[in-house]
């Protein structure tokens, strides 16, 4: 009698790991709902308009980032200089505007530039020295921050200073008495594209296979090199993007600002499903990730819960996470 | 007398103060399955890289129908039709079949879709990967979409080698395709190897097995400390006799 209960249990659970291994996003998509409705039942005040803002203000800048660490560690690299590229490029698109009085659209395009130039960096660095992404990321992290203190002085830019497009991403429009920033609609937005180019275009393919077996893209006639360094590029021109919905979300540009953005946005990376071993995982799970750890953050706080133990609750679901996914690979044929 | 399709005469490579390949030559006739044999470290590895383009020699010449090339990347070799099947296979695991067939060579959409959006031929590839398997007569495969992880070793031999069969033009190389087989994947992997030959493409063949050599071969390059040895009749000679010439017991005939 049990060892018939043990076989199907066993079925079941293999059907389930069959069905992650095949949809990584699943598995984070059910923890986002599961945990709305636990923190919706435990507080009112959760799914209220203006916490729903908040919580979704809170994601923009972490989720922006998390868009460009996904296609990195999809390689099977991990950036750990994206919030310092992201802080550098804010002030360089604030200080630039406000003392040169240069007007919106060409100071956010030289941000753009900046952040691609610095992603640029990574990428020659990771692909010429061939050195390990997380000791050139480590050092560039420095690096980045050093410049950024060396050019703001370490003083923080007002936005009363900036052109008004520079703080466009903070700006709202109202749905249903929920308060939206078109930061968040540009993280949607990038989140979509990038979706679509990851699974439509053979670049997309070829980060994936890249992440996967580098030696056998190589074989394949695959660019690999190329691969690497558009994806680092891009990746910086996208927390170039992450300092544009910063400056909107502070209404200032900081050089202390996202000291720990580094790691939230590989934390949302992981919590959503995306293989730190790389070529496997998809940006929407990002998204995803980005959003429960603000839910978890948000709705403990609701619940009256110390801020120690919402950082334990992140904690938790990253060694879970990775868990997960170190079971998900062992999937037999 | 025909001119090889594939030659290569007085390969070098080193690596440090390794020499891998002290002059090596080789040449392939067309329609011919040539096989390389030799012991651990006489350079068929190096060998088969340098005419794949995966690695660059250090001297010697490479020629394609009687013209020099020069090889400095895989995708190189390729576009001159000279398809590899590795022996890490060279597929990526977390892509489906026909994601791996067309890696590195995707189709894309007709009109503004492929043009403008980049977008791929998805049903194209699967439809094209499908015609490729059936034509092998790879019939154990079901669905080209199913990832590469969740076939069998022989199933994934199947794969690389259908990949190379699609695409290959001159010659098609492969490197010790039934190393890591059970007898009956070997078997099917050894009708692959005749049928890609009756196509009309050369194939040269690196393997250990000499039963598998000498069953598929037409002829059997030897290859020694870096050098060709002998080239054999598999007809004429013996396995024992092939063997003790690559290990140095015996000299070559004649």
């Amino acid at each position: 009698m049990t060892a018939v209960v043990e076989q199907r249990d066993r079925s079941l659970l293999t059907r389930v790991q069959h069905v992650l291994h095949a949809q990584a996003t699943i598995g984070p998509a059910v923890v986002l709902l599961v945990s709305v409705v636990v923190f919706a039942l435990l507080s009112e005040r959760f799914l209220t308009p203006g916490n729903i803002s908040l919580i979704l203000q809170q994601v923009a800048v972490v989720g922006t980032l998390a868009v460009g660490q996904t296609i990195v560690i999809l390689t099977a690299g991990i950036d750990l200089s994206c919030g310092a590229i992201m802080v550098l490029t804010s002030i360089v698109m604030a200080k630039v505007a406000s003392e040169t009085g240069l007007p919106g659209l060409p100071a956010l395009l030289l941000g753009f530039l900046v952040g691609t130039v610095c992603g640029l960096l990574n990428g020659l660095l990771v692909t010429r020295l061939k050195l390990p992404p997380f000791i050139v990321t480590l050092g560039t992290l420095n690096v980045f921050f050093a410049l950024n203190l060396w050019y703001s002085g370490s003083a923080t830019i007002r936005g009363s200073d900036m052109p008004s497009l520079l703080l466009w991403t903070g700006q709202t429009f109202t749905v249903g008495g929920t308060r939206i920033t078109y930061g968040s609609i540009l993280l949607v937005l990038l989140v979509a594209a990038m979706a679509f180019v990851l699974k439509n275009t053979a670049w997309g393919r070829h980060v994936y296979s890249t992440g996967d077996d580098l030696e056998a893209s190589r074989l394949s006639g695959i660019r690999t090199a190329r691969v690497l360094l558009s994806v680092y590029a891009t990746a910086g021109l996208i927390y170039a993007v992450a300092a544009w919905t910063l400056i909107g979300r502070i209404a200032s540009a900081s050089p202390q600002a996202g000291q720990t953005d580094n790691l939230d946005s590989i934390t949302a990376v992981v919590i959503g499903g995306t293989s730190l071993f790389g070529g496997r995982g998809a940006v929407v799970g990002s998204l995803i990730g980005a959003l429960i750890v603000g839910v978890f953050r948000n709705g403990l706080a609701l619940a009256g819960v110390d801020v120690l133990w919402q950082t334990m609750a992140v904690g938790v679901l990253i060694i879970v996470a990775v868990s997960l996914d170190q079971w998900i690979r062992k999937v037999k044929a | 007398m025909t001119t090889p399709i594939l030659q290569a005469t007085g390969l070098v490579k080193r690596y440090g103060k390794v020499t891998a390949l002290a002059g090596s030559d080789l040449e392939l006739m067309p329609g011919e399955i040539l096989a390389v044999i030799g012991d651990n470290g006489a350079g068929k590895s190096s060998l088969i890289k340098a005419l794949s383009g995966a690695v660059v020699p250090d001297e010697g010449e490479v020629l394609l129908d009687g013209e020099p090339v020069s090889f400095s990347t895989p995708l190189d070799a390729r576009k001159a039709g000279i398809e590899t099947v590795h022996q890490s296979l060279a597929v990526s695991p977390s892509l489906d079949i026909a994601a791996n067939l067309f890696l590195g060579r995707e189709l894309r959409r007709k009109g503004v879709l492929g043009s403008v959006f980049r977008m791929l031929d998805r049903a194209g590839m699967r439809e094209e990967a499908r015609r490729q398997l059936d034509a092998l007569g790879i019939m154990t495969i079901q669905n080209p979409g199913q990832a590469v992880e969740t076939l069998s070793g022989g199933q994934r031999q199947a794969v690389a080698v259908a990949r190379a069969a699609a695409f290959g033009s001159r010659v098609v190389i492969m490197d010790e395709p039934t190393a890591a087989l059970g007898v009956r994947e070997s078997r099917a992997v050894l009708d692959l190897i005749l049928q890609v030959r009756d196509r009309g493409l050369p194939v040269i063949l690196i393997s250990h097995n000499m039963p598998h050599v000498f069953e598929v071969a037409d002829r059997i390059h030897i290859q020694r400390l870096g050098r060709r040895k002998a080239v054999v009749d598999p007809k004429s000679v013996s396995m024992s006799d092939a063997v003790a010439i690559m290990t140095g017991a015996m000299e070559p005939p004649d």
